[in-house]
């Protein structure tokens, strides 16, 4: 170790909030119960800044406030219109990248990217295209089935099997919008991927692209993970819990 | 597995000591000879380096040069640029189509010949031009290009089809190509003779802070786009503590319309390395690395005969020139990915990774190559350092402008009689270059290559500058017969292939952008259309994690506010009630044809 963390102060929509060196923004904000929107980025695995919607201004610049370093001072813009505006858009290009179609989907409820979308305030699809993918199913494993039709190209699962599992079972291949997650083998089942990887966790996959086989819908509707509380609401929850939003999500289309 | 191949791969894998930081070497080596590289291959290849399949398959599907599936024996490569687009790339393709019977992306039965179009291979001063295998075809006619691949079909290997060489160093031994320098106009600092190893020679008398306190007094900065001060990187780098440090040449000039470091790379690769040494010295660096992009793969034999002959000449190596210092570096091929010229994505490819971008802070200058600072610069930029060392920074800053010093390096192409590189001084009006390379009739500019902007004429009489219009020194202009729409949307096009696809804005906004340009193209727009395209492109350039982002909405944003009544003329209001561009045929087209009920009257090429 080396010389204990200093601690400053830095300024959130006009908030005080205080950090230690070596924090990010985000990781300052969750301290002070500020819930910055994200998904490619969750507790335990190193960020990584890919999906944006993180996106914040710090004095007057973009970044993503999962990477970016908190500093003294500085002036962070994050619940204004411009950057809402912005994080609508990422979360429906993701919408539109994929096959997203949450009333036949076994995530749903618990799913990260509909849970965000309700967030945000979507509730139906807006003038981006849709692409349509139609990747392969990946059902060879006799546990675990992977639809990459509904992948967000998070990289979570990328993360816990290499830094937690120490397997690197996945790993990102292709380029620009053909990229996709590979599997360490022709398909996932010549792998040493097994359901107990903290990779196949429920937490760890953000939407219905890794399925745990034998148990889709496991919890009825009103039971489900976001179907009580938005999603950063612990968060928010642990410093204020006067602002808890109870009224329960809607249940429909993307 | 068969042991050829076996035997080729443990080679190739040895060759670089089973290291896997030098993958893209290992790879390039394996995909020469086997022509691709299969999952078996992957697996060997990730065995022998201690790595995972999955992260060799990742490294190989990233790089356009490298393939999973078997390419032919010859590879061609039509070069797919605006400028190659303009001069008749079509044709050639119809050559191709004829000749060889495949289509881009295809290989044929007898497994011999690959067709690809790719973007730009820096050759837009002589287009349309094609890569056959490592060999460049400048100046092609469907004629020419048809007589080429007969005698390939003959047997003939492609260099021994280069009948005329070039100008200058092309027809060097190690080169032999008919690629044409065409050097239009010499200035006095980066074109004209000077004093070899002068400036190496006065920077070993001095101290390492003083030849950075020079430069930085020389107000030197990057020539690759974003005019960083050299000075400033400079001494971040010698100041950050650390056990090692390097210095990179990012030769990979991939920048659509860009074509003066090939130029650089031919005439003045010892000046170049003469520069990079000192680069070395000020900052402390005893190992470097020349990233050269595939495209330019021709010059990599001479480039290597110019560094063997540095280092017999105490150039290079151990104790330069008995001043004690040592520095040595080592070539860098790269696999085609245009990203790959982001410093940060570039150092991820020298590290033998995918040439993604990485996250900043920390800068490479502070935590680079192999985590150690690192000063990545353009091949333009260090050629200076040389004569700004030997003559002094007073010398240089005599030249250009106040913020800008120094003269530019201009690859000028397009509609113009003249194209080729021009030295010109910072300051310099864009009609006076217009004029230089013979421009009449010119109608819009696209100054900055891909990521720049498109001007109109009210603008030709904009400076050339980092104050005024900062470039990376590409300029294509364009005759009033062409259609501005048609240019964005190769860019967009452009986007779209070289995106890595880590974040997603870049990833998916630029797929949205070309949609939305496509349906405007197609008469199908209304003027809603143009306000999404200004609020997507506003997006992608707020939150994309990399300069290709923060720049690839430019070429649609820049035409619709430079030329919006082009825009005016394509859109309409639909007050039908119904989606504009919606077409009924279309949507049910997939439906129908699982259904085999195709319609006589929609489908022309009905069969039954």
């Amino acid at each position: 170790m080396t010389a204990p963390p200093r601690t400053f102060t830095f300024h959130v929509d006009g908030k005080v909030v205080s950090a230690n060196s070596g924090q990010t923004i985000m990781d300052a904000c969750d301290q002070a119960g500020i819930y910055i929107p994200r998904l490619c980025d969750v507790e335990g695995l190193v960020p990584q800044g890919s999906c944006r919607v993180c996106t914040v201004k710090v004095d007057g610049f973009t970044v993503a406030a999962c990477t970016h370093p908190a500093q003294a001072n500085q002036w962070v813009e994050h619940a204004t219109a411009e950057i809402e505006m912005y994080r609508r858009d990422l979360v429906l290009m993701l919408f539109h990248e994929g096959n997203h179609l949450c009333p036949c989907c076994e995530a749903s409820g618990r799913c990260e990217l509909q849970a965000m979308a309700y967030r945000l305030g979507i509730s139906q699809d807006q003038q981006y295209p849709y692409l349509q993918p139609t990747r392969p199913l990946d059902t060879s494993h006799p546990d675990i089935a992977l639809d990459n039709n509904r992948c967000i190209l998070c990289g979570r699962c990328i993360r816990a099997s290499r830094d937690i599992d120490k397997k690197n079972i996945f790993e990102y291949v292709g380029r620009g919008i053909n990229k996709r997650i590979g599997v360490n083998g022709d398909s996932l089942a010549d792998t040493d991927a097994e359901i107990d990887d903290y990779a196949m966790d429920r937490g760890v996959c953000p939407v219905g692209c890794i399925i745990r086989k034998y148990e889709g819908f496991f919890a009825p509707y009103g039971e489900r993970q976001f179907d009580k509380a938005p999603i950063g609401h612990d968060i928010e929850n642990q410093s204020q819990p006067d602002q808890l939003n109870t009224e329960p999500c809607k249940e429909g289309d993307s | 597995m068969n042991p050829v191949k076996e035997k080729i791969i443990r080679n190739a894998c040895q060759r670089y000591a089973n290291n896997k930081s030098r993958l893209i070497d290992i790879l390039w080596e394996i995909q020469d000879h086997l022509h691709g590289i299969d999952s078996e291959a992957m697996t060997q290849i990730a065995q022998l380096t201690g790595t995972f399949r999955v992260e060799v398959e990742g490294v190989v599907s990233f790089y356009a040069f490298f393939s999973s599936s078997p390419k032919g024996k010859i590879v061609i490569r039509l070069c797919d640029d605006i400028v190659d687009r303009l001069a008749g790339l079509h044709h050639l393709l119809a050559i191709c189509r004829t000749v060889l019977g495949i289509q881009p992306g295809e290989t044929t039965t007898d497994g011999r010949f690959t067709l690809e179009t790719t973007p730009c291979i820096g050759m837009c001063d002589q287009a349309p031009a094609a890569l056959i295998n490592d060999t460049v075809f400048p100046s092609l006619t469907p004629a020419k290009l048809g007589g080429l691949l007969s005698e390939l079909q003959q047997g003939k290997s492609p260099e021994s089809l280069v009948s005329n060489f070039g100008d200058g160093n092309n027809g060097h031994a190690a080169i032999k190509s008919s690629v044409n320098n065409n050097i239009r106009l010499t200035g006095p600092i980066l074109l004209s003779e000077h004093l070899a190893e002068a400036g190496l020679k006065q920077a070993l008398n001095m101290s390492p802070a003083a030849v950075r306190g020079l430069i930085e007094n020389s107000k030197l900065r990057g020539r690759g786009g974003a005019g960083y001060p050299i000075g400033k990187k400079l001494n971040t780098a010698a100041k950050t503590v650390a056990s090692h440090r390097y210095v990179i040449c990012n030769a990979d000039e991939g920048e659509p319309g860009t074509f003066k470091d090939r130029v650089l790379l031919t005439e003045k690769a010892d000046c170049l390395i003469e520069g990079l040494t000192i680069a070395a010295y000020a900052i402390g660096a005893k190992d470097g690395i020349l990233y050269l992009r595939a495209e330019y793969r021709y010059l990599h034999q001479y480039l290597n005969e110019v560094l063997d002959k540095r280092r017999q000449h105490n150039l290079l190596g151990n104790d330069i020139s008995g001043s004690g210092f040592s520095f040595d570096l080592r070539i860098q091929l790269g696999a085609g990915a245009y990203i790959c010229g982001e410093e940060s994505a570039l150092i991820s490819s020298c590290e033998g990774r995918r040439g993604e971008p990485t996250n900043r802070p920390p800068f490479p200058a502070e935590t680079g190559y192999m985590g150690y600072p690192t000063v990545v610069n353009n091949v333009e930029t260090l050629c200076n350092l040389p004569p700004i060392v030997a003559n002094g920074d007073a010398w240089f800053r005599h030249f250009g402008t106040q913020e800008s010093t120094g003269t530019k390096l201009l690859s000028i192409s397009g509609d113009c009689l003249r194209p080729g590189v021009y030295e010109v001084e910072f300051g310099i009006k864009l009609q006076e270059v217009l004029e230089l390379a013979g421009a009449e009739d010119t109608a819009a500019v696209q100054v900055g290559g891909a990521s720049g902007t498109m001007i109109n004429r009210d603008q030709f009489n904009r400076r050339i500058s980092f104050e005024d219009m900062p470039t990376a020194g590409a300029i294509i202009s364009f005759s009033s017969q062409r259609n501005i729409l048609d240019i964005a949307d190769y860019y967009l096009h452009f986007f779209i292939e070289e995106s890595c696809g880590y974040c997603t804005p870049c990833r998916v906004g630029n797929v949205f952008m070309k949609k939305a340009l496509d349906k405007i193209r197609h008469g199908q727009g209304d003027p809603a259309d143009i306000r999404y395209l200004k609020e997507l492109g506003k997006t992608i350039i707020a939150t994309s994690r990399c300069g290709l982002g923060h720049t690839s909405p430019n070429p649609v944003l820049s035409t619709i506010s430079h030329f919006p009544l082009v825009y005016a003329a394509l859109v309409k209001d639909h007050n039908d009630g119904l989606k504009a561009g919606f077409s009924i045929q279309e949507a049910l087209d997939e439906a129908r044809r699982i259904a085999k009920r195709r319609s006589l009257i929609y489908d022309p090429t009905y069969e039954d």
